[in-house]
């Protein structure tokens, strides 16, 4: 296990380095998006204002409050990514999104797209609001402000993690690895418990 | 009736739900404690790190632990001693709810199930979510649980036959956990309800979560199948945030009731590990006492 500080946004070489079960941190660039954002973007077939290219996306509905013109944070979490996988293979292929971070991680075609394009998912703890806010350093811009609080959202971070490489561009899933594991020790469990 | 100023009570709703988001009782920070010491594996202890750390965080600046700031459920027990009035005590709890959503401020979860419109007040028709009991003292206890989606979600509840036994009950709440994963942020509380009705089960599920961890259910036999559920679950390895580990559950509560002769239910109750609750205990003279 490797543990990387990196700088965003990310070039190729930066994600083809890591390996399932690295951490990563990162200071830079992060946008945030959701089901919404992704329903705008692809279903609904909208451009990005913005260049998502080496960019970390992470999977967030922020609470954030506006000043005058400025967004201000309040509160920022992370989703669970499972429901956001049928947009994932183009935020990686068409627009060249770098790294994914959520929590429960992502399917198969996911992890095709990472490893033929160079891109990698990074697990964040869930439920640990309070620490992933105080690592975002500011609201740099709110785009598509209609659709907050599922927008485009660009952060600038430091120090942001610890975060989990749990699918990396050389076609491993730790989620996949620890099921396949859970599913080999089930029958001696189910033996143990007498059922 | 009385007098009781009710404002009283809709300050301590609001002040439970806030409580809550914010400070994680003392019996979950010690089961995560020594859900770290157990655990041997290095991804899972860097998850352990970062929950630390956001739990510093949360005291100090006095802010949201998690940003799903959940529907609110709120049990009662309402002492006998003292006239006190019930009407009032939902609606100012009603009220409370609301009010700690738009002041703090933090984001409102509660939406209309078919349209979605979300009115930004953690409440609506239907909610929050009361149970209310009965006690001989002359106190109002309120305990309070703001519960999120990602281990709401992941819950289940089946009617089985009594010809299926104990064993389809045990290997329903085993299936439940590993196959919901990384999904309700693990390690958290399994509860589980065994017997009633279906809608009793369910309830019963909830208020297995509600217990502080580790609190053992008192009959004896129950409480062996609770060890025994722990250790199973536990052996799966599906560890902190389902990325492997050592602990997937800090603690499985079972709650029952008497079912009927044909039916064999069960419910569980996936709880995260920020295990959010706060408790009042509200006295005839005004007086509020805040704990877990």
């Amino acid at each position: 296990m490797a543990e990387y500080h990196l700088h965003s946004p990310f070039s190729e070489e930066d994600v083809r380095q890591l390996r399932a079960g690295d951490v990563v941190r990162f200071d830079g660039l992060l946008f945030g998006i959701r089901d919404l954002t992704q329903i705008y973007m692809f279903d609904q077939n909208h451009e990005p204002p913005v260049s998502l290219a080496g960019a970390p996306c992470i999977h967030t509905a922020p609470s954030l409050r506006k000043a005058g013109d400025k967004w201000e944070k309040i509160c920022v979490g992370t989703t669970t990514s499972t429901r956001m996988d049928r947009f994932t293979p183009d935020l990686i292929g068409k627009y060249g999104v770098r790294a994914i971070i959520g929590k429960a991680g992502l399917y198969q075609r996911s992890l095709e797209a990472m490893r033929k394009y160079g891109a990698v998912y990074l697990a964040i703890v869930g439920g640990s609001a309070a620490l992933e806010t105080q690592q975002i350093e500011e609201v740099e811009a709110v785009y598509w402000e209609h659709l907050h609080p599922e927008a485009l959202y660009q952060f600038r971070v430091r120090d942001f993690g610890p975060l989990t490489v749990a699918m990396d561009s050389h076609g491993r899933n730790l989620y996949d690895e620890v099921r396949a594991e859970a599913a080999r020790r089930l029958p001696g469990i189910y033996e143990k418990l007498g059922v | 009736m009385s007098d009781f100023d009710y404002n009283i009570v809709e300050e301590a709703a609001k002040q439970l739900y806030i409580r809550a988001l914010c400070d994680l009782p003392p019996d979950v920070r010690a089961a995560l404690k020594k859900a770290h010491a157990r655990e041997t594996r290095p991804t899972a202890r860097s998850v352990y790190e970062a929950i630390f750390k956001t739990i510093e965080i949360a005291d100090r600046d006095k802010t949201l632990i998690c940003q799903d700031t959940g529907l609110p459920i709120y049990k009662v027990s309402i002492g006998s001693g003292y006239p006190w009035n019930g009407y009032q005590i939902k609606t100012r709890l009603t009220e409370g709810a609301k009010r700690a959503t738009l002041e703090f401020p933090f984001r409102g979860s509660s939406t209309h199930p078919l349209l979605r419109v979300n009115p930004q007040t953690s409440v609506g028709p239907g909610l929050p979510v009361f149970h209310f009991d009965f006690s001989e003292s002359d106190t109002l206890d309120i305990l309070m649980a703001p519960k999120g989606s990602g281990s709401e979600n992941m819950s289940t509840m089946r009617m089985f036959t009594p010809g299926d036994g104990v064993k389809a009950l045990k290997k329903f709440v085993l299936d439940t956990v590993i196959g919901s994963g990384g999904n309700p942020c693990p390690p958290g509380i399994i509860g589980v309800g065994f017997g009633g009705t279906a809608d009793l089960v369910t309830k019963l599920a909830k208020d297995a979560i509600l217990r502080p961890v580790g609190q053992r259910n008192p009959d004896p036999k129950i409480a062996s199948l609770e060890e025994e559920l722990e250790e199973a679950i536990n052996a799966s390895g599906v560890g902190a945030m389902g990325l492997g580990g050592d602990v997937t559950t800090l603690a499985v509560h079972i709650e029952t009731a008497y079912t009927h002769i044909t039916q064999n239910p069960v419910a569980v109750n996936t709880q995260c590990w920020p295990a959010r609750r706060a408790r009042a205990i509200i006295r005839p003279d005004g007086s509020v006492e805040y704990g877990y």
